[in-house]
């Protein structure tokens, strides 16, 4: 190997690139499709059993009409993503998505390039419109409860000059957590809060998938 | 589980080509984005009304669209609110330029996309109002939690609001009487078997031969409470109860009594539950004067009945008397 392992590292270590977003997405679109049923059956026991099959179809339809934003800029496929799902998903899960890719697109406008810094300011933006959207807080019970841990992660990260890799593998640990802990709680939003005190001891499935969403991003750019 | 499709994920579409096929005369279906309007759509100078939500629940919407009801349905896949996009193409549709009304189920996902929609509504110029149900009484009303579900009260309120859009009210008029329907009617569900979602393939919840699920809503979602069995009379006990107390319901009132199957009830078995409610409203003094019996708002197979109950003055008897000529409502005519 003739190129110095310090040097390799320093040169990927710089930003997320435009092809890294759409590996991302392709990523995202696969686990998704992995985990239809396991995310089915986790709203089957609280919710209406359509959370895998929604957001599958919604992914489908985004790898559908990827190759025409390809050639856009980050801001633009990312806007492309959003208005997909928006129109492909329905339920809950469709304009919560869509508000996470649409805050995403709007706050990375005119970057060529991402840094952490940019990245944590883009889930910024994507938390407070999914808080917005749906009106539900952190211990809701919701997909906030694994958004906002990693928002926190990701904040702490920049704060600490971490590599992307790094920053983005704690955000989504911390999605992980979040993830977990909504298990004991009560449902305050969305349809599980029907049950009252039956929707305790069962995982949300929003928290689930959004986590899912973190993990891809740190897989895909665990080099950067 | 047997049922009788073709594939899971064409169920919607050729359902509604079969709708397209069978009420020409009534409605007009376009796709791609979905959507079913009144074949005479845009009516000029009428307040057009829009509805819509997850498949699953025939012949709510699509099966209320018509002369005296509906203006435009939007139906989602099975289970699942329909998107913004169609709500927006139908609501431009039927707009004869007196404005629209969204007529929303209380759902997180409806009630998301209803609001996206009216917000690319009125950026395109089109005065939108919306009106949410929320009826079900099983679920424990608060500001901290998504709130009650809309459930029976939906069909009784297109009828209603329906023929008053028909008469000519103004959109702020229609409005207002959907939220007074809303004010006034609650409404309770049971299951004695679950759902089968088609691209789910298995039950929505785990229901034991000899038990019985109360306060269940319309999605194959699990109710409050799980039971043992009961005999009609009690299940109709157990629904009608906290119906009248929650409103509440008193001597002197004159109510409309809709007893409602989830699909896999017959209606042998809504005539005893109509039976055992109106016997125990005369009891209390409540006047039973309109009716309504049958599968209107269903949950795909699922057996279980509702009991709505609607407390009626003048003006919304005569509107519920007025001519409608729908595909799933039809009278007067």
């Amino acid at each position: 190997m003739d190129v110095p392992l310090q040097n390799l590292s320093y040169e990927v270590n710089v930003a997320i690139s435009r092809e890294n977003v759409l590996e991302w997405i392709r990523t995202f679109s696969q686990v998704i499709d992995e985990n239809n049923v396991y995310l089915t059956d986790l709203d089957r026991e609280i919710g209406d059993a359509d959370h895998g099959a929604n957001m599958n179809r919604g992914f489908k339809a985004v790898m559908t009409k990827l190759p025409s934003m390809e050639t856009s800029d980050i801001t633009g496929i990312l806007k492309g993503v959003g208005m997909t799902l928006l129109s492909s998903v329905g339920g809950a899960s469709g304009p919560l998505y869509s508000t996470v890719f649409m805050q995403l697109s709007k706050s990375f406008a005119g970057k060529e390039q991402l840094e952490l810094a940019d990245w944590c300011a883009g889930w910024e933006a994507a938390e407070q419109g999914v808080q917005m959207r749906g009106k539900a807080i952190p211990g809701d019970k919701t997909m906030v409860d694994a958004m906002q841990p990693a928002l926190e992660a990701l904040k702490e990260a920049v704060a600490q000059n971490l590599p992307i890799g790094v920053g983005l593998r704690n955000s989504a640990d911390a999605a992980h957590q979040g993830m977990l802990a909504t298990i004991p709680l009560v449902a305050r939003k969305g349809r599980a809060s029907y049950l009252g005190e039956r929707s305790a001891n069962h995982q949300d499935p929003g928290a689930t998938s959004t986590y899912f969403l973190l993990d891809s991003a740190a897989k895909t750019w665990a080099d950067c | 589980m047997k049922k009788l499709i073709n594939k899971p994920e064409d169920v919607v579409l050729e359902e509604l080509q079969g709708i397209e096929l069978a009420h020409p005369d009534i409605v007009k279906v376009f796709y791609d984005p979905n959507y079913i309007v009144r074949a005479d759509a845009p009516v000029k100078g009428k307040v057009g009304l829009v509805s819509g939500g997850g498949s699953g629940h025939e012949p709510m919407h699509g099966g209320f669209v018509g002369m005296g009801m509906l203006d435009a349905a939007c139906p989602g896949a099975v289970f699942t609110s329909p998107t913004p996009d169609q709500m927006l193409e139908a609501t431009k549709a039927v707009n004869g330029g007196a404005g629209v009304l969204h007529i929303v189920k209380n759902y997180t996902g409806d009630v998301m996309n209803f609001e996206m929609a009216a917000d690319l509504a009125k950026e395109e110029g089109i005065e939108v109002q919306s009106v949410v149900v929320d009826d079900d009484v099983a679920v424990k009303d608060s500001t901290w939690t998504a709130g009650r579900r809309g459930v029976g009260l939906t069909v009784l309120m297109e009828k209603i609001v329906g023929a008053a859009a028909e008469e000519g009210r103004s959109l702020k008029e229609v409005a207002d009487l959907a939220r007074k329907v809303n004010a006034q009617g609650r409404s309770m569900g049971m299951a004695l078997t679950s759902c089968v979602v088609p691209h789910v393939g298995k039950p929505s919840f785990d229901l034991p031969e000899d038990e019985m699920e109360i306060g269940i809503g319309i999605h194959g979602e699990p109710g409050r409470t799980r039971m043992k069995l009961q005999p009609a009379d009690k299940v109709t006990e157990m629904l009608l109860t906290p119906i009248v107390e929650d409103l509440p319901f008193k001597a002197g009132d004159e109510v409309l009594l809709f007893v409602n199957s989830m699909g896999g009830t017959p209606l042998i078995e809504l005539y005893i539950i109509y039976r055992k409610a109106v016997q125990m409203l005369e009891a209390k003094g409540i006047k039973v004067t309109r009716h309504l019996i049958g599968p209107y708002i269903t949950s795909l197979e699922m057996a279980g009945a509702s009991i709505t109950l609607l407390k009626l003055d003048a003006d919304l008897t005569k509107l519920w008397d007025a001519p409608v000529k729908t595909a799933g409502m039809r009278w007067g005519i």
